[in-house]
């Protein structure tokens, strides 16, 4: 039987039917996993997910209900702490760390008796919009190797669109699970800031960060979200207000929701036809009985990535200094003294993009530059804020395109250190203002360079703080009269 | 343009080695990114309160309670070099 | 900038940064245990602790209470709001590569603390006192080339407190100390112990030239000081030397000092090759503290008693004398003992009129100071610790000032009660410590030692008064000691008089 693609609904029912044990189930992910040659995972932890395939199977086995993850698969983004599975954050600065603790979330998942199958790729230290910046190379986008699946959760979103895994958990500090959803046709949902714990999610920009998910369907994105999501006393960021029961409130009709258009969002220059396709898209919503409402948001997108390429940067520099060398990861063999302890561990351990952001941030906040750039930076971004505030006083969410362009030959990024500003721009200002966010494949369109490959492209779909309703019943609603979530790419299959 | 000494001085703050070439290499991204932020500096700011964090949350706070953890052996597995329970590092001078 | 008014002399100008760490069961931002006497190395740590990758900081309540509270009650003022930041360097004992303090908006700041510094009282200014997280301890282990890193006291909570360059000599610096420790000794924010890092002073020290009016453009920071009495040494010779190489018309360096206690100097540590760029901005992982009205307005009644009022009180209320007054303050949990005692002391004066209550509160503070503190002392215990309950304290004290017991009888009760507790009356009986007062007792003693001493009679009578001790003592002898030498010596001399 044939068990990719299915929703974690249907996995769900199999496994409480008992037409397929969890140990089944994990045996053939991970022939999935192994045979693929996306290089989507950096650890399989086949030993640890089969035991807890078979504590799943024990579990289901014992009267009374199943938690809804129960015995079902998942794949965690390698920023995720998983206690004594090797957590790199893709760097050779943690090549060898093994985490004494679980990331909240990751918490949250055990105590559903999901199975963690491994750990999937990313950008260095989440840093990068390609997945290119990763110490164990870049990961391939299943729809064309030749491609980026899109950073940072690379590795996560190649995985589940290729079926090798059913969902993964992702994380987005600005764009990272928004845009390799987009490019690689699955679906992604990036929280509020502070609706999921950050705890044990290796740091990248403290004020950014947001822990989400990768599925097939925003169905399963709301079901991964009432387990995700709560306040969490190891951060204190996280919001204290109930998880609604998002799968219970979801809704097909979209009647009386208004939905903001900003044509800042529609930016010159980029891909007609990924432009064309969004309309379309946004025609679709309307048909469902949304109403199209303008909107302005000039200063977010004039201004956005410009306060993104400051804030996040010096909180990057700040969060990469604890990787000395004594305590745990690389520690170079080249020091003489315990300045190059320090000097030679880091330039060896670090990766040219996290030397780039903490440089940069270190510049940014040395004396007599904060006030020019960081404080200057965290006025703007109220003022952003404050522009998000008052659209959505108008309308009950956003739409835009995901990305600006369809998934990029690999190699594009390289030698642009802009490259992640500008691929991230419609999706770094709701970052900055802590909104939450999904993308929902919405159509495919030939690659510009290569008329004869077709790729997704992801619709946006922004909503208030603390809006995560909003954002799933428009998706849900648009999933239950479109099919583009339902096609996959033609990989090799792993049976 | 950042100049040469000025990429040194900041990879000194940050603690990393960086080869003749990377300062070079180096002065130019940074260099890039910095011309590409100059734009902010237009933005009139006045009035306006920097943002700390986009919660809103204020006082988050635990009670006063020991946890003895477990997680020491975990912990000192992943150390470089340890000695008699302390963590050993080169001669702090 | 500060400015003085012009004077002729050298001037020292003397400011302090006091770490204290606070009396907290779990750490400033972990819920790791704060042990200060901990012995074995990195065992009160955790995740947060080591800054395992993905950790994240959650701010403990009572140290942000206790923070507060030493602010009030050293007279600060209070923001509605206050912040974390981070503050970066590299050193291995910091394991985050940054400290989260507190930097543009400290939880208090300008406030004052009086002290009383050879009888005149001297107001010195605290500049600001803010929460941060302690470093860990770096042990270098001699000759060898490297150095060992214990994390137990990394992340525990720390109040950093600044004062202006008020102070102006070793004296007032002594003071100083004396009466922020206390202070903060009875908020109850830290045993606050030099000796044991729980308290660490590094002061600043530079001196004016006459005639100038604004602060010298260096000053000397000195660390190692583990007691008040090095701090007031390590003072005094900084100034000395500093006013020295200014007579010379040269200017000290700006460097930091460390304090050598064997050799009684200061002696200069090296000077650090870069300059210092912390790179300080808001901690993003805390959000921002508000103070309500509410919480201030608790925290004000929370504060009890401080050094100055109960100075003034023991004095007004109590009568005792300077010297007695310091001497208990110095010691808080004595002073609570003693008050304790004196509440006792209380219950009696009001159920029997006729005793002298002074008195009584007088004799309670010299046994504290003087046969109970040497007790403690030598058993290195608190009163608390020990088995003589305030009421039994109390009672003895009356038992001596009622002529029950002899001082003298009265120390080998005390000694008893201090070992094993108990009422002082049962130890007298089972002792037979009575002192006897009853005048028909002493007087038929005295009838017998009269008759039998005759010319010791006679020679009291032609003037010789020293034939008044020996029948004093012929007739203690009589009474096996036991004798009130008071009622023994009244009725004597009425005998000898007849």
């Amino acid at each position: 039987m044939d068990f990719t693609y299915l929703s974690l609904t249907e996995l769900r029912k199999l496994l409480d039917k008992k037409q397929i044990s969890s140990v089944e189930l994990t045996k053939y992910f991970l022939e999935r996993i192994k045979k693929s040659d996306l290089n989507a995972f950096i650890t399989i932890s086949e030993e640890q997910a089969l035991k807890q395939a078979a504590a799943a199977d024990d579990y289901i086995a014992s009267p009374g209900e199943n938690p809804f993850l129960c015995g079902i698969p998942y794949a965690a983004k390698d920023l995720f702490c998983t206690a004594g599975v090797r957590t790199t954050a893709a760097s050779k600065i943690l090549d060898n760390y093994i985490p004494p603790y679980d990331a909240t979330v990751i918490e949250k998942i055990k105590e559903q008796k999901g199975v963690l199958l491994g750990k999937t790729n990313l950008d260095q230290f989440a840093h990068g919009s390609s997945g290119e910046t990763s110490a164990y190379g870049p990961t391939k986008n299943p729809w064309d190797k030749s491609r980026m699946p899109g950073g940072s959760s690379s590795g996560s979103a190649a995985a589940v669109a290729a079926g090798l895994i059913p969902w993964a958990t992702a994380t987005e500090t600005g764009g990272s699970i928004r845009i390799p959803s987009s490019f690689t046709g699955v679906c992604g949902w990036k929280p509020t800031y502070g609706r999921v714990s950050r705890y044990g999610v290796i740091a990248m920009g403290s004020s950014l960060d947001s822990p989400g998910a990768m599925a097939y369907s925003v169905e399963d994105l709301a079901r991964l979200a009432e387990i995700m999501a709560g306040a969490d006393g190891k951060d204190s960021t996280t919001g204290q207000a109930m998880v609604p029961a998002y799968s219970k409130n979801l809704t097909v009709s979209l009647k009386g929701v208004r939905i903001g258009i900003a044509e800042e969002y529609f930016l010159e220059g980029m891909d007609e036809r990924v432009k064309q396709t969004i309309q379309g898209a946004i025609g679709e919503l309307e048909k469902l009985g949304a109403e199209l409402v303008k909107v302005h948001l000039p200063i977010s997108a004039k201004y956005g990535s410009l306060v993104y390429a400051i804030v996040a940067p010096s909180e990057i520099s700040s969060n990469l200094a604890r990787y000395d060398g004594i305590r745990y990861g690389h520690v170079t063999k080249n020091a003489s003294d315990l300045m190059e302890v320090y000097t030679k561990s880091r330039a060896e351990g670090f990766g040219d993009e996290a030397k780039r952001r903490i440089m940069t941030g270190t510049y940014v906040l040395s004396a007599g530059y904060y006030d020019a750039y960081y404080k200057r930076a965290q006025k703007v971004r109220r003022m952003i804020v404050n522009e998000f505030t008052k659209v959505f006083s108008q309308v009950d969410v956003l739409t835009a395109p995901t990305a600006p362009s369809v998934a990029q030959k690999l190699g594009y990024a390289a030698n642009d250190p802009l490259f992640g500003y500008i691929t991230d721009q419609l999706n770094i200002p709701s970052s900055l203002a802590g909104l939450p966010a999904i993308s929902v494949p919405s159509g495919f369109v030939p690659a510009h360079d290569d008329p004869s490959t077709n790729l997704p492209v992801g619709l946006q779909i922004i909503g208030p703080q603390w809006g995560e309703q909003k954002i799933f019943n428009v998706g849900y609603a648009y999933q239950q009269a479109t099919d583009f979530h339902k096609k996959h790419p033609r990989v090799d299959s792993g049976k | 343009m950042l100049s040469k000494d000025e990429v040194k001085k900041i990879a000194s703050l940050a603690r990393i080695e960086l080869s003749e070439s990377e300062v070079e290499k180096f002065q130019k991204d940074l260099s890039t990114v910095l011309d590409y932020v100059d734009e902010l500096k237009k933005v009139d700011v006045s009035g306006v309160d920097e943002v700390f964090e986009v919660t809103g949350l204020v006082n988050v706070q635990r009670d006063d309670a020991a946890i003895v953890s477990d997680t020491h052996e975990g912990i000192f597995k992943n150390a470089p070099e340890m000695k008699d329970g302390f963590y050993k590092v080169k001669a702090i001078l | 900038m500060k400015e003085f008014s012009s004077s002729t002399e050298y001037k020292p100008v003397i400011g302090f940064e006091i770490h204290v760490e606070l009396a907290t069961k779990s750490k400033m931002f972990s819920p790791a245990p704060n042990n200060p006497d901990e012995k074995e190395p990195n065992k009160n740590i955790d995740e947060i602790v080591t800054a395992q990758p993905g950790t994240l900081p959650v701010a403990n309540k009572e140290a942000i209470r206790l923070a507060a509270l030493v602010g009030l009650a050293l007279n600060c003022q209070i923001d509605e709001w206050s912040k974390f930041d981070r503050k970066h360097y590299f050193y291995p004992d910091l394991p985050k590569g940054y400290q989260i303090s507190q930097y543009d908006q400290p939880i208090s700041k300008n406030g004052y603390l009086d002290v009383s510094v050879g009888g005149k009282i001297k107001r010195i200014g605290i500049t600001r006192a803010h929460l941060e997280e302690d470093a860990g301890k770096n042990v270098h282990p001699e000759g060898l080339p490297y150095s060992l890193v214990d994390y137990n006291r990394a992340g525990c909570a720390l109040l950093e407190i600044v004062t202006e360059p008020d102070i102006e000599n070793g004296e007032e610096a002594r003071a100083f100390l004396t009466e922020l420790r206390n202070i903060i000794r009875y908020v109850g924010a830290s045993e606050a112990d030099m000796e044991k890092g729980t308290m660490r002073c590094e002061p600043n020290i530079s001196v004016r030239r006459p005639g100038e009016t604004t602060l010298p453009k260096y000053k000397c920071e000195v660390k190692n000081i583990n007691s008040f009495k090095f701090a007031e040494a390590a003072i005094n010779y900084e100034i000395e030397r500093q006013t020295e190489l200014l007579k010379e018309g040269k200017t000290p360096k700006q460097v930091t000092m460390g304090w050598n206690e064997r050799e009684g100097k200061t002696v200069e540590q090296r000077s650090k090759e870069e300059a210092n760029d912390y790179r300080y901005f808001p901690e993003p992982d805390l959000p921002v503290l508000q103070f309500s009205k509410d919480y201030l307005d608790d925290l004000r009644r929370a504060i009890p008693e401080l050094p100055a009022q109960k100075r003034e009180r023991f004095k007004s209320e109590y009568g005792l004398d300077d010297a007695a007054i310091e001497n208990l303050i110095n010691w808080k949990e004595l002073t609570f003992y003693f008050e304790e005692v004196v509440s006792e002391i209380d219950e009696w004066a009001r159920q029997e009129p006729g005793l002298d209550r002074l008195a009584l509160i007088k004799q309670a503070a010299n046994w504290c100071l003087q046969d109970f503190s040497a007790m403690l002392n030598a058993k290195m215990v608190n009163p608390n610790d020990a088995p003589v309950t305030p009421e039994n304290f109390a009672e003895l004290v009356k038992l001596i000032i009622q002529g029950k017991i002899s001082g003298s009888a009265a120390k080998t009760v005390f000694k008893v009660m201090f070992e094993k507790g108990g009422e002082p009356l049962s130890i007298i009986d089972d002792l037979g410590l009575h002192q006897v007062s009853d005048e028909s007792a002493i007087l038929s003693a005295i009838d017998k030692v009269v008759a039998a001493n005759e010319k010791a009679v006679a020679d009291f009578r032609t003037g010789q008064e020293k034939s008044f001790g020996f029948l004093v003592g012929q007739t203690m002898k009589e009474l096996k000691g036991k004798g009130n030498p008071q009622v023994i010596n009244k009725l004597l001399r009425e005998k000898l008089k007849s």
